[in-house]
């Protein structure tokens, strides 16, 4: 096959390139130049996009030995991914920009682009893997659970599926480490990157706070006493406790958790630990990585974080939102997040949790 | 088959240079030094200038041995600039279209030296306009420190009007550089009848070496040093003589460019293409450089045809890119009027000495399916 390997410059796209280019496909290296101002060096292990890792992506192309371009997708990205970022944050929720730069950019912008040029697919490194069915192809966890990536991949519809390529969820971390170094991979030790790419500082509260302004506003408990002033709604997360600076203290003592957050009326919203807890979850714009999500409840698991535990759930459809219920119930889920759902290893789908009840 | 079509970016050494280069590696001496083997390395070298300085139309003490185009340019803006600015100039007017190695000095004198730089614009074939050029210096004339434009562009091949722009800037004295890094050897180009101050020359753009150049510079003339040491090149550029480069270089000018086999290439290079792409439009039609042919391909974006091309093993350019390899639409084709949607679905193709008729064939045999696929995956 004829595909595009997705190289950042660490790590693991390198090694998928490689790879992909040992199982006999015709490969050529892209990376993304998602940053209409790149900054020169990467600063600790945050941020990608630098100069240093187009350069280290290009490296790893000639010692994989593959031809090597650069793509600007920087318009793509502010667009499908940082506005969005700031618009669900303005909106009082907690967006996942890895989640929506897979389903925007790296497997539609840059799968469209490399199906029109004749291209079968895009290889990435993500730790996932896929499987043919008699259905087609589906979406499964990685062999190592620690860095599995599949929660980030479960926008993916069957379509993108078919031309994701992900020659790494076979492997644990620390043998892709090995195998670069023995490929002769400068990058073999280069440090995983965390954090939100186009934040380079890691200070996301800083960043938002830079681009959205901040409006002191209340702090009010669940009957709608205000009991502090809070320093912007968005540098909150549900079921947070530090931070809060409250004054008032509760009859018995015990600790407030950041409850809701409101921003039409800049208020967030506080509790006790037990007000936190849920016990089902709606989901909208659902996308199914497989077959369709059934009307009738079916067992099974949701995440609610890229790294979180699976929780034993029943979902089912209930009109266009995807409902998961709980076995358990569980203590603080912001909307925004992606609700993903697992049959065992397979993902299921995914949507975006716009509601909870307890 | 492999097709290299990116002759104005650089082009193989023709053999009598790789001849000279060779031999000359192999000989010991600082031409500096004293002693018979230096005076031997000299003696080369001496040799070398002169038969430059009649290619160039100059007299051998005008030619200054440099490291690159990019420093000749460096040296002759940021010289002439200094020198203006002991009288209390400080106006640097170059053309819109320079290359980055004018327009970034420029900017860097701009915001590092109290230098003001205007840009002096040009029509829509890309060459200067004399005018605006003439209302600038009937109106500030006397700030000017220096003007420098390129004698053809490296990007579209539009040859400029130098002779005319000394002419105006002569009425007031002003010394004017000018680019000539992908003239030299195509078109003629004398230094003393076209009666410039400076004139920046380059290797590997005509079958030499890399890392030469030359700073042609009005006898007499002093100018402040970039790189200051043994004061080799008239206490203007110093360094050990490059001999190796040097001879390869007079070596590779004393041959000729087959000017009228590459025209004839370009003929049917840009016939070809608009037959090919009905839609497609050449950028600069009127007197240019012998082998180049840029043109828009609407609805494409360059650098999705030149890995297109790449993959079909032919060798475009797409022009500049910035730090991190992220292309840019190019500012010539911006100040000729594109937009940036045209300027970046503009490709140049450029032919040279060694360039053969089937590889003209070859790209027109494979331009139409590279042209469809482009336009299928433009998203934007
Ligand atoms: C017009 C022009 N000026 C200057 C240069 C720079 O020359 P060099 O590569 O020798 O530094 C080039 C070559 O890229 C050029 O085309």
């Amino acid at each position: 096959m004829r595909l595009i390997a997705a190289m950042s410059g660490g790590v693991d796209s390198a090694v998928a390139a490689a790879r992909a280019v040992d199982q006999g496909h015709e490969v050529i290296g892209v990376h993304l130049a998602l940053s209409s101002n790149p900054q020169k060096y990467r600063s600790g292990a945050r941020g990608c996009c630098t100069v240093e890792d187009s350069h280290d992506a290009r490296r790893a192309a000639d010692v994989v030995g593959i031809p090597f371009y650069i793509w600007d997708m920087a318009e793509e990205f502010h667009e499908g991914v940082v506005e969005n970022f700031l618009s669900e944050y303005a909106a009082g929720r907690t967006p996942n920009p890895c989640l929506r730069c897979n389903e925007k950019i790296k497997f539609a912008a840059v799968l469209d682009r490399a199906r029109a040029m004749g291209f079968d697919g895009v290889v990435t490194g993500h730790y996932a893997r896929t499987r043919q069915s008699p259905s087609g192809k589906t979406l499964h966890r990685a062999v190592d659970i620690s860095k599995d990536q599949s929660y980030v991949l479960s926008v993916l519809t069957v379509e993108q599926i078919e031309g994701a390529y992900f020659p790494l969820g076979d492997t644990e971390k620390i043998d892709i480490r090995k195998e670069a170094a023995e490929r002769g991979l400068s990058v073999a030790n280069k440090p995983d990157s965390h954090d939100i790419c186009f934040v380079p500082s890691g200070d996301n509260a800083g960043w938002l706070h830079e681009r959205l302004g901040s409006e002191v506003g209340p702090i009010v408990d669940q009957e709608g006493k205000e009991i502090g002033k809070h320093k912007g709604a968005y540098t909150y997360t549900i079921g947070q406790r530090k931070g809060l600076g409250l004054s008032v203290p509760t009859e018995d003592g015990s600790p407030r958790f950041v409850l809701k957050i409101e921003p039409k009326t800049n208020t967030v919203v506080v509790g006790a630990r037990a007000d936190l807890a849920i016990r089902t979850m709606y989901g909208e714009k659902p996308v199914w990585c497989g077959p369709a999500v059934a009307l009738t409840p079916t067992e099974g698991f949701v995440q609610i974080r890229a790294h979180g535990q699976p929780l034993p759930c029943t979902y089912y459809l209930d009109g266009d939102k995807l409902v998961a219920t709980l076995a358990a119930p569980l203590l603080g889920l912001a909307t925004g997040q992606a609700m993903v759902i697992y049959d065992g290893d397979r993902v299921v789908g995914s949507a975006t949790v716009c509601e909870t009840l307890a | 088959m492999s097709v290299y079509l990116d002759h104005a970016a650089t082009t193989p050494m023709v053999e009598p240079a790789l001849v000279a280069m060779n031999q000359q590696l192999r000989k010991l001496g600082n031409p500096s030094s004293l002693h018979t083997p230096g005076r031997s390395a000299r003696k080369d070298i001496e040799q070398s200038r002169e038969s430059l300085a009649k290619v160039v139309g100059c007299i051998p003490s005008e030619i200054i041995f440099t490291g690159s185009g990019t420093e000749s340019d460096n040296t002759a803006l940021k010289g002439l600039f200094w020198k203006g600015r002991k009288e209390g100039k400080n106006l640097v007017l170059i053309s819109a279209i320079e290359h980055h190695a004018i327009l970034d000095p420029a900017q860097w004198l701009q915001e590092h030296e109290g230098a003001q730089v205007i840009e002096i614009p040009v029509d829509s074939n890309g060459v200067v306009e004399i005018e605006a050029l003439d209302t600038l210096l009937s109106q500030r004339a006397d700030e000017v420190a220096v003007i420098s434009v390129m004698h053809a562009n490296n990007e579209t091949g539009a040859i400029q009007p130098i002779a005319a722009i000394v002419q105006a800037a002569n009425e007031y004295s002003i010394p004017v550089h000018s680019d000539a890094v992908q003239s030299f050897g195509k078109v003629g180009l004398n230094f003393a009848e076209l009666g410039l101050t400076a004139m920046s020359l380059s290797g590997h753009k005509i079958g030499g070496p890399l890392g030469i150049g030359v700073l042609v510079l009005k006898r007499g003339l002093e100018l402040p040093a970039l790189l200051h040491g043994g004061g080799q090149e008239r206490e203007i550029r110093s360094g050990t003589l490059n001999a190796p480069a040097i001879v390869a270089l007079s070596a590779a000018a004393e041959c000729s460019i087959p000017v009228e086999e590459i025209q004839q290439l370009r003929q049917l290079l840009e016939n070809g293409i608009k037959q090919a792409v009905p839609d497609a439009y050449i950028n600069s039609t009127g007197e240019k450089l012998p082998g180049i042919v840029n043109a828009t391909y609407p609805g494409t974006e360059s650098d999705t045809l030149l890995l297109l091309l790449d993959a079909e093993g032919i060798a475009a350019s797409t022009g500049s890119a910035c730090s991190a390899g992220v292309q840019r639409p190019s500012h010539v084709l911006l100040a000729m009027g594109h937009n940036e949607k045209s300027a970046r679905s503009s490709l140049r193709f450029s032919i040279g000495t060694s360039t053969t008729r089937a590889e003209i064939e070859r790209v027109l045999e494979v331009l139409p399916v590279v042209i469809e696929r482009a336009r299928a995956a433009n998203l934007r």
